[in-house]
């Protein structure tokens, strides 16, 4: 792709927008519609939990590809999502009960903080504010303190730790390492796991999808998309450019914890489980690997990676269970040495040409290309020549 | 009111016990174009990391229009009036040209009003107009990243420009540039000090001798001496510790 010459820009971007908003619509209507005649549901269930996975990418993708931020503590944010939700479905008991495993372990009364999740309103709101707000309290306690880079990294990582042994630890209060089974449970009066309950989840799964898709694109363009980009290049320059990187980080960390929320509890609603193992630290690597699969800094392949990796490792983990891990690794080494911008980067940048070159017809090079195309020196050009 | 835009008083920075400053004393006109020069080391850098608020002084405080400049974050002094372009251009490679200007150009720089905001008519005028200042209408719309250096220093001081400061600082513009291009950004400077006050640290000699109208020495994180060019020149102090060598080379 060549960049046009200055004057064309004000027409040729509304025109590539309408392309893309199209493709788009075409993309979710076949997922939405078509899909749900032509898959059998078990693979229609699989499909639901990656896009459902894709939505946290946008996230990732956004911290990490926009901004710069490598985020390895994401899981947090899902479970948290996840978790609201699961307790939400564990009170779909008669009033005056406890769920089942509170019971077990003897707990004579609801704690305080299982009580306002009696409400759907409360729990539809939390499941992506508290990961939001959780991100903003720790994120502006990083950023103020202009700690960047793999020091954010790690300190991420640190803090899923505490997160996983906090729902791990007290075992009655969230079930410990079993986590909460969601499958028996009911929303709206129907059976979670049951296939229309599933075919709902499915496309509210999709919908999210592309309202995340929607607000990271709106988020990535214009001038705050460009002030991300600006801090992940070159932060201090920022500064003394007079914007205050902190509260961009913030921001941009608060709204990428809320996509891994709702990314959480709809993947919970789909497994039928939300157990501490989402808070291990694979996991959390696992969806950078998707993004970085994808190309990060493009939200279609942040997309597209999650999607064509959790792909590659259901037909993988089916064949030979115990091998996953070895190939995802090797992905990663593969991504990282072969294709550092990802599947989308080597498609934009060097894709195109090197498949020319393949087939024989390459590419002309142009330096500048509004220099280039500038209808003066392509007569010089060809007078030159003759 | 008084008319100095810069007043340091007393400034010392010091770095685990080395002196980087010392008990510095500056003060500035508004409307004045000065130049600092000095041998390598003689704190001039600290110095601009002083204003700028990325140091804070030891003892000792620089006063920008009478406000006193300690423990204000960089942004905020920048927001205040004070541009600087660093020693090595820094411009964001990924963005182009164009929108590279406008981001320094937007006038309310926090978050919520940088999400909603567009960028308004005259905002867009301003970047049009000095994309031909800085001579890169033409590559204006292709990432930054693919500029040669000296378009990159120019970039930069359009960046700076375009946050229309009162106080430009700025170091060391001409590093690695041809002659003919360390000419235009002379030119440049001179245009701009029309309307602004602009401080210059600088090594080349000649493109000192085309700008400076006043010039300032640092030595050892002091000031050595302030005066023209013709002044600065013949006091024997200077010509121990700075330009004997210069002119020697050039010869």
């Amino acid at each position: 792709m060549t960049h046009t010459a200055a004057t064309n820009l004000p027409l040729a971007k509304p025109r590539k927008l309408l392309w893309e908003t199209g493709v788009i619509a075409v993309i979710t209507l076949i997922c939405a519609v078509l899909l749900p005649f032509v898959l059998p549901t078990f693979r229609l269930k699989f499909l639901g939990r990656f896009v459902a996975l894709a939505t946290a990418a946008l996230g990732i993708d956004l911290i990490w590809g926009y901004t710069g931020l490598l985020s390895l503590g994401h899981g947090i944010f899902f479970a948290l999502g996840g978790y609201s939700l699961a307790m939400h479905l564990k009170l779909q008991i008669p009033e005056g009960e406890l769920p089942n495993f509170m019971v077990n372990y003897g707990v004579a009364k609801l704690p305080w903080f299982w009580q306002p999740f009696h409400s759907f309103p409360f729990t539809l709101v939390a499941l992506f504010t508290i990961p939001a707000l959780v991100a903003a309290v720790l994120g502006y306690l990083v950023f103020r303190n202009r700690i960047r880079g793999v020091y954010f990294s790690i300190l991420t990582q640190a803090s899923l730790l505490v997160f996983f042994f906090f729902f791990k630890g007290p075992i009655e209060l969230f079930n410990g390492t079993n986590g909460l089974k969601t499958d028996k449970d009911l929303i709206f009066g129907v059976l979670a796991s049951s296939n229309q309950a599933q075919l709902v989840f499915y496309e509210l799964s999709i919908l999210c999808l592309l309202l995340a898709y929607i607000l990271c694109r709106w988020l990535t363009s214009g001038r705050f998309g460009r002030t991300l980009i600006a801090i992940r290049d070159d932060e201090n320059r920022m500064r003394f450019s007079g914007y205050n990187p902190t509260g961009f980080k913030v921001i941009v960390f608060a709204v990428s914890a809320a996509l891994a929320g709702v990314a959480g509890a709809l993947y919970t609603v789909q497994t039928g489980i939300i157990s501490p193992s989402t808070m291990e630290v694979p996991f959390s690597i696992e969806m950078v690997i998707w993004v970085a699969v994808g190309g990060r800094g493009t939200l279609i392949g942040a997309v597209l990676g999650t999607i064509l990796v959790s792909i590659a490792r259901t037909l993988l983990s089916e064949q030979f269970p115990e091998f996953w891990l070895f190939f995802q690794g090797g992905l990663f080494l593969i991504v990282v040495t072969v294709l550092p911008d990802g599947l989308m980067g080597w498609f934009k940048n060097e894709g195109p040409d090197q498949m020319r070159l393949l087939l024989g017809r390459p590419r002309k090079v142009m330096t500048y290309p509004s220099l280039a195309e500038d209808p003066e020196v392509e007569y010089e050009r060809q007078n030159l020549r003759n | 009111m008084s008319d100095k835009i810069l007043e340091i008083e007393n400034v010392t920075v010091s770095f685990e016990g080395f002196k980087a400053l010392n008990q510095l004393n500056f003060s500035m006109d508004t409307g004045e174009l000065r130049v600092i020069i000095g041998p390598n080391g003689a704190g001039k850098t600290t110095f601009l990391d002083v204003i700028t608020g990325k140091v804070q002084p030891t003892t000792g405080r620089a006063l920008f229009k009478g406000k006193n400049l300690r423990s204000r974050s960089e942004h905020n002094i920048s927001r205040l009036g004070i541009g600087r372009k660093f020693q090595t251009p820094r411009v964001y490679l990924q963005l182009t040209p164009r929108e590279n200007l406008d981001l320094s150009c937007n006038r309310h720089k926090n978050v919520l009003a940088t999400l909603w905001g567009r960028p308004s008519g005259p905002e867009r005028r301003t970047v049009a107009g000095l994309l031909e200042t800085i001579g890169l209408t033409t590559k204006a719309d292709i990432p930054a990243a693919l500029l040669s250096h000296g378009e990159k220093q120019r970039l930069e001081i359009g960046m700076l420009v375009a946050q229309s400061p009162d106080l430009l600082l700025v170091d060391e513009p001409v590093a690695g540039l041809t002659d003919e291009e360390t000419e235009n950004v002379g030119n440049l400077l001179l245009t701009l000090a029309d309307s602004h006050s602009i401080i210059v640290i600088e090594h080349d000699m000649e493109f000192v001798r085309q700008i400076a109208r006043q010039v300032t020495v640092l030595h050892q994180g002091a000031v050595l001496c302030e005066g023209s060019m013709d002044e600065v020149q013949s006091n024997p102090q200077v010509i121990e510790v700075y330009l004997g060598q210069p002119e020697e080379d050039d010869g």
